[in-house]
């Protein structure tokens, strides 16, 4: 299968990392520049962990891998998160 | 949108089968109790946890189905043959049975029954789940915000909360539907049989200067068919939100 999902499926992983919301976050692809919600990124989750990658210009995003009570987390695609942080 | 609803860093929680309805002879609804659910976002997943005795486990999102509400949730759940989760919520899952969830998941996928609209959903299958949330959160809100859903199936028989959806679009208040038929209609019927097309979506009063939001939600062919034909008949690609599922989903 190489078939891809969306950002919406990053949710739930990051959702035990941060303690606010990813896929409503926008992201700055470091390739191209494009900002855009997480949750429009192309997530193919048959790689080991979840990878995503920038819909515009195609190039890997994110990258999160959890096996054995540890995760990595790979976000040199991003040169920018733009997060909710209601409150202030 | 109900930002308290996503706030917070998620973990696993067990809730308690409560009822499970059959919506057609392959897909159920699961009604789970879960005491300090704090309700969601119409729109928003779960993830759902399998374990065995052995300690393997197996995990899939599912959206939530119901209106937003606290302690209580709904999920429908379509049974994949070759699934490795949906065939025991569907066949072995019963009322009293635990269920381990996290959520509600996803702010991005989601709407706020305050927002005025006009709203296009579009739903391939059971990708209609998630925007059953947002046309149920409408109703429960008494929201007059114009709505059209768009909802492609493969036959009649396939259909997800029929009966509903037509008491809701009888009730005129601004609710309106069109069934897409991909293999076969209703017996009797003179409707066309094929995919979607660019003159289900453009309905009167419900072309690009109608300006709708626009969410759709199916399999991830079907999805980017959509997207494709609304912005080639002229939607601005920034208002039209996506959710896509796939195998992985079983």
């Amino acid at each position: 299968m190489n078939t891809h999902l969306d950002g919406n499926v990053l949710g739930g992983t990051l959702g035990e990392i941060f303690a606010v919301d990813i896929t409503s976050a926008v992201g700055q692809c470091a390739s191209c520049g494009t900002s855009e919600a997480m949750g429009e990124a192309l997530v193919y989750t048959d790689a080991p962990g979840l990878v995503a990658r920038c819909r515009t210009c195609g190039e890997v995003v994110l990258r999160v891998n959890r096996t054995g009570g540890r995760t990595w987390l790979d976000m040199r695609g991003i040169s920018c998160l733009e997060l909710h942080t209601p409150g202030e | 949108m109900a930002r308290a609803a996503v706030l917070g860093r998620l973990t696993w929680q067990v809730g308690t089968v409560a009822e499970i309805r059959e919506e057609t002879a392959t897909a159920h609804t699961i009604v789970v109790d879960l005491p300090g659910w704090p309700g969601h976002a119409a729109g928003q997943h779960v993830d759902v946890r399998l374990t065995a005795d052995d300690g393997y486990s197996a995990q899939r999102s599912y959206s939530i189905a119901s209106a937003p509400g606290p302690d209580r949730l709904e999920l429908t759940v379509q049974r994949l043959e070759d699934g490795e989760v949906s065939p025991y919520l569907t066949d072995t899952l019963k009322p009293g049975y635990p269920l381990e969830l996290r959520g509600p998941i996803g702010g991005w996928f989601v709407w706020d029954p305050a927002e005025p609209g006009p709203v296009l959903v579009v739903a391939g299958g059971s990708g209609v789940v998630p925007l059953m949330s947002m046309i149920r959160a409408r109703a429960a809100a008494g929201s007059a915000a114009p709505f059209r859903l768009v909802y492609s199936v493969r036959s009649p028989e396939t259909v997800l909360y029929a009966a509903e959806l037509e008491r809701l679009s009888q009730a005129a208040d601004g609710f309106q539907m069109s069934y897409v038929y991909t293999r076969s209609g209703p017996p009797g019927a003179k409707v066309r049989i094929g995919r979607l097309n660019p003159v289900v979506l453009s309905a009167a009063g419900w072309t690009s200067a109608a300006a709708p939001a626009v969410f759709i939600c199916g399999p991830t062919g079907f999805v980017e068919a959509a997207a494709s034909l609304l912005v080639k008949a002229g939607h601005d690609p920034g208002a039209i939100k996506t959710e896509r599922f796939g195998p992985s989903g079983g």
